[in-house]
């Protein structure tokens, strides 16, 4: 097991490594000069531009920047915004990281509680009405973008009806709507998987076992089957968290939460490029992590991995 | 599912392994099976005559289209619905149905044209690390993990960015980021592959290792590969519009689904109409889409069947 540990601790490291050097080349090709961007319609000699590359370290060579942004990412210090001066990077990210957690964290909670129950039952009840339109609407709602919900429930919502702000994080209303849209595509994920894996389970020995020893149908599908087919679903949903911090930037433009999607946004098109890379490699990290986690997860589980 | 004239002629210059080719390909009969199993899958046959009819728009488009998709129409601005513009005009007059109907070129250029490409690298890649292994493997597998452990649309943001927007840059950006997912399937399968009798005996035919690759390796590990792929068509799709709809996918005044929902936002008080068209329209061809990646799914591998 240590030895397992070790080949993938250092082969998350080797990735990380890569990923940095990768973010890291990308902004140094990006088009434009940051330098013009930041000083925007001020009238500025060729020389105090100059002064301010110096200052940002932008004339240095790739090498000596590559090698300054890591060491003082070792330390922690992730500098200053460029397009927010005086703003640390470090207290940016982690108040926007805040935002898009706690719209995250509420959108799964929302789905589970309605697709984990809608599912089994579907499952449970095949060709019912239920069934059919639990499979229609996880069908539809996975093929639908959900910013263009999103952009019609304001309408509705806020336009039309009032009822609702359209922007925002100001109150606890302007959480419903983009947690409403951001759980519906979860929500149709979810409930397609959990209703194949119960019909998975439903269909195997130790169900019929269960039923031939008497037991009721309920009993059945909450202490043998649920029990089975969320493991699936478990994984996707560990899966899906390694990407919880990113998979909204275009629902927080859509409804301007001041999450990590729509700082991002804003960082690439100001050409922030500390914020851009800071945030990207932030996201990475989380992904490599997570990843080192589920597949530590199943050696634990499952002995056999460990040998791979 | 026409068969390729390339199956069934001999291959003179190798006799031997002309024949084994003939023996272990999936030959006629296998594909009129899966044919015939794709169209018991009822919606899926409904997403594919969908989507020949986008085909046929997106092809017979300026015929078509009662107007022109860049006409702009200052009278006519932000409109509703009439019997001479079925689905109104947009924020500064132009005819949106038409704008929808042009728009089918770039979805579908794009869906297929960055799948296409996605495939193309990542089978390649793909099938080498899982064909030689060791050091080849290790390399190949850690650029795998390192593009897949960037997040999707943080890095098309970031590449568009860099590369300017642009229908061409669209799909070259797409195709070349989401490929890895394709390459790990096809190790996989690969690693299992190489130890199968057929490619042993074929090595011991003597046969070369490109020659192993291409005609006994690749054809039987594509199975999970036309499936991952047409399943992702709709999501590239989804990915095209995103990137347009944020200003950084198909360049304006292009027609593509994306910026018309990045118009409709911005006149989301006075025009609320012209976000719903092209909502509708990206909704229905990733169904479509992903109805055929069902069917193909069942098809391909009936193992898998829910």
């Amino acid at each position: 097991m240590a030895a397992y540990l070790i080949k993938r601790l250092s082969q998350g490291v080797l990735v990380l490594f890569l990923v940095s050097l990768l973010t890291f080349f990308v902004m140094y090709f990006m088009p434009g000069d940051p330098a013009r961007t930041m000083v925007g319609q001020a009238r500025v000699t060729e020389e105090q531009l100059d002064a301010i590359r110096d200052k940002w370290g932008l004339n240095d060579p790739w090498y000596e920047r590559y090698g300054d942004w890591i060491g003082n990412l070792v330390t922690g210090d992730l500098g200053t915004s460029m397009m927010r001066p005086g703003q640390g990077i470090g207290d940016m990210i982690t108040d926007a990281a805040g935002m898009t957690l706690q719209l995250n964290v509420l959108a799964y909670s929302l789905a589970l509680a309605i697709a984990l129950p809608v599912g089994i039952f579907a499952a449970t009840k095949r060709n019912s009405f239920l069934d059919y339109f639990s499979t229609f609407g996880s069908t539809v709602g996975i093929a639908v973008p959900n910013y263009w919900i999103g952009i019609m429930a304001i309408v509705l919502f806020s336009v039309k009806l009032g009822w609702l702000p359209a922007y925002g994080a100001d109150s606890w209303k302007s959480y419903i709507l983009p947690v409403v849209v951001l759980s519906i595509e979860e929500m149709a994920t979810i409930m397609r998987l959990i209703r194949g894996t119960t019909i998975e389970v439903l269909n195997q020995d130790f169900v019929t076992t269960a039923r031939a020893k008497g037991l009721a149908q309920n009993v059945v599908v909450m202490r043998h089957v649920v029990r089975n087919a969320l493991l699936p679903v478990i994984t996707m949903i560990g899966y899906r968290i390694a990407f919880i911090l990113s998979g909204t930037i275009v629902l927080e433009t859509v409804f301007s939460w001041p999450g990590l999607g729509q700082l991002f946004f804003d960082a690439i098109t100001n050409q922030d490029l500390q914020v851009v890379q800071a945030i990207v490699l932030l996201l990475t990290t989380v992904v490599v992590i997570m990843n080192i986690v589920t597949d530590l997860t199943y050696a634990v589980i499952d002995p056999r991995v460990r040998v791979r | 599912m026409t068969q390729s004239p390339v199956d069934t002629k001999p291959k003179p210059e190798s006799p031997a392994s002309g024949h084994l080719d003939h023996a272990f390909n999936p030959g006629p009969g296998e594909r009129r099976k899966t044919w015939q199993r794709f169209k018991k899958h009822r919606p899926a046959l409904i997403g594919l005559g969908f989507i020949v009819l986008l085909v046929i728009l997106a092809l017979t488009a300026q015929w078509i289209t009662p107007y022109e998709p860049q006409k702009v129409n200052p009278r006519l601005r932000g409109h509703g619905p009439s019997w001479d513009h079925w689905l109104g005009n947009d924020d500064i007059g132009r005819d949106i149905l038409t704008r929808i109907i042009y728009g089918t070129r770039i979805a579908l250029i794009v869906g297929l044209g960055a799948v296409s490409i996605a495939v193309a690298i990542g089978v390649a890649i793909g099938a080498t690390a899982g064909y030689f292994g060791g050091k080849v493997d290790f390399v190949l597998s850690r650029l795998i993990d390192t593009l897949m452990a960037f997040p999707l649309l943080a890095l098309l943001l970031t590449l568009s960015t860099v590369f300017g927007p642009s229908l061409r840059n669209v799909v070259v950006v797409i195709g070349c980021t989401v490929w890895a997912s394709y390459a790990r399937v096809v190790r996989a399968e690969v690693l299992s592959l190489r130890e199968r009798d057929y490619v042993l005996a074929a090595r011991a035919a003597g046969a070369t290792d490109r020659r192993i690759i291409t005609k006994h390796v690749i054809p039987n590990a594509m199975g999970p590969v036309i499936i991952l792929a047409s399943l992702a068509i709709g999501g590239i799709i989804i990915l095209e519009s995103a990137l347009s709809f944020l200003g950084l996918g198909v360049a304006r005044p292009t027609a593509s689904w994306g910026t018309m929902l990045s118009d409709g936002r911005d006149y989301i008080r006075n025009y609320p109409h012209i976000s719903i068209a092209p909502g509708i329209a990206i909704a229905l061809t990733v169904l479509a889409f992903n109805l055929i990646g069902d069917g193909l799914r069942d098809a391909l591998d009936p193992r898998q069947r829910t």
